[in-house]
């Protein structure tokens, strides 16, 4: 057997390398005067790979980088939660990722339903799902959420094949539409973005050339490393300073032109892109997946259909109408900027979805302490 | 659940690869990789799925994008100390510039969008 090879993750965490491409940074930084820089990405796995990795106590003070609707978990809306928590109510057993289980509905999560005695298991994967559907006799739903990388896996599990008792609460969601979304917001000072590297391995770089066309911000497409990101926001930094709106590739090793295209024949042959609301951000033309009518029988929606109706009705909690995930999400505001954020709202016990999630803005600040400089708080002096 | 986690295949039954992710071993559907894989092999895992298999001489083409990335900033640099006061407008001229040095690295991506 062969000598294993260097791991490539290693080599993505040099830090000389990281200092260098820091000064780089901040040179191309420098270069501009008046207010900073503001960039976007729209990642969960970006934001907790900059705030792991510290890497926004090192960049420069001209630089602003902020999450937009990164995070699927937080991005949920209200009535999925509550279509899942009345199917687990009605007796089903309902399976899905982790994160999902404390997002609030309209008063009740998944696991208040679950502490009432409703039967709710967490899986790393649809495939894990499948197998419980296959050990158990009564239905099993599958409540699937995520972008369009966790949706070729449940498309590829349908495309395999499911039992009789497996049907999906579809609460998929896709990137691309939502970008134009939070680009056009009134108040947006986003001059770029740095578009997530998972998302752009299955449809590829080619994906961003209509939004860059349209809105004239460039593009990068960047990985998860802390050398990933800082390449990939300092090529963003230097098409700024440069005037060019184009789409960069700074993850070749994942990511090309076109991208996996046996995984977006699989995606599109199980789902439809729909437009349906993102919690806190708006209404998302295409920015929904659900399951095209050939797959109807697997719907849960239509297994069960769900009497939502009247969780919709009840009223949300006093701290609710004080909590701005939807600004954070926007970017627009951060969670330095919110009254509940670390008081009243913490991961133990969190008014909002952002909270919820590990890829959530707010448990990662929380967890990472990530308020470190005053223009963090993006609604503050500068 | 959006991490993606890179590992190397030990072995393949149909398709279903046996992985290692630095110690932690795994089976992986292979139904939607976007090309043939091999034993050796590294992958992108998401969710129990590869959907990217990772070339290592793709590894050493983002090391060296790095580098290009490195010298373009500090070049640049240089460039604006010398021409500093002798153009008003430098984001014209740092603009073929970057063009001529990460614009098109041939075979490389990065700037592929650009027209």
């Amino acid at each position: 057997m062969s000598e294993r090879p260097e791991l490539p993750r290693l080599e993505f965490r040099d830090p000389a390398r990281a200092r260098e491409l820091v000064e780089g940074l901040r040179l191309a930084v420098d270069r501009v005067e008046g207010p900073p820089i503001t960039l976007m990405h729209v990642c969960g796995s970006h934001e907790q790979a900059i705030a792991r990795y510290g890497l926004r106590s090192v960049l420069p003070r001209g630089l602003e980088v902020i999450m937009g609707p990164g995070c699927p978990v937080c991005i949920t809306d209200v009535p999925e939660v509550d279509e899942a928590v009345a199917i687990a109510r009605s007796g089903a057993r309902v399976a899905t990722y982790g994160d999902m289980l404390r997002v609030p509905g309209s008063r009740d999560s998944l696991a208040d339903a679950q502490a009432e005695g409703a039967q709710i298991d967490v899986v790393y994967g649809v495939d894990q799902a499948v197998e419980l559907a296959k050990s158990s006799s009564g239905e099993l739903v599958f409540f699937a959420s995520g972008f369009e990388t966790t949706a070729v896996a449940t498309a590829a599990a349908l495309l395999a094949g499911v039992p009789s008792n497996f049907s999906v609460l579809c609460a998929h969601k896709y990137i691309p539409p939502v970008m134009e979304i939070v680009a056009e917001m009134p108040g947006s000072r986003i001059q770029g973005f740095l578009a997530a590297g998972h998302a752009a391995t299955i449809t590829g770089w080619g994906v961003f050339e209509g939004f860059v066309r349209r809105q004239g911000l460039p593009v990068v497409v960047a990985g998860f490393e802390p050398l990933d990101i800082l390449a990939g926001l300092l090529r963003l930094v230097q098409r700024i300073v440069a005037g060019e709106a184009t789409v960069d590739n700074a993850f070749p090793r994942c990511v090309s032109k076109d991208g996996n295209l046996r995984a977006q024949r699989a995606l599109w042959q199980v789902f439809r892109r729909v437009g349906g609301c993102w919690r806190g951000i708006a209404h998302v033309p295409n920015g929904n997946l659900r399951l095209r009518d050939e797959w109807a029988a697997l719907d849960a929606r239509l297994r069960f259909r769900a009497e939502i109706a009247s969780m919709a009705r009840q009223a949300p909690s006093a701290l609710v109408s004080r909590c701005v995930c939807g600004e954070i999400m926007a970017g627009i505001a951060s969670p330095a900027d919110c009254s509940l954020f670390g008081r009243e709202c913490l991961p133990s016990d969190p008014v909002g979805a952002c909270m919820v999630s590990m890829e959530g803005t707010c448990r990662i600040w929380h967890r990472y302490g990530t308020r470190t400089r005053p223009s963090d708080r993006v609604g503050g002096p500068r | 659940m959006c991490l993606g986690v890179p590992g190397r295949i030990l072995s393949i039954e149909g398709l279903v690869a046996e992985v290692d992710f630095w110690g932690v071993r795994k089976a992986i559907r292979l139904d939607i990789v976007d090309a043939p894989v091999a034993s050796g092999d590294y992958i992108l895992n998401h969710v129990g799925y590869a959907i990217r298999r990772i070339p290592l001489e793709e590894v050493a083409e983002t090391l060296a994008l790095y580098e290009a990335l490195i010298r373009l900033a500090e070049r640049d640099d240089l460039m604006a100390r010398d021409v500093r006061g002798e153009i008003a407008a430098g984001g014209s001229s740092a603009g073929s510039a970057l063009q001529a040095a990460g614009g098109e690295p041939g075979g490389g991506e990065i700037g592929g969008g650009d027209v």
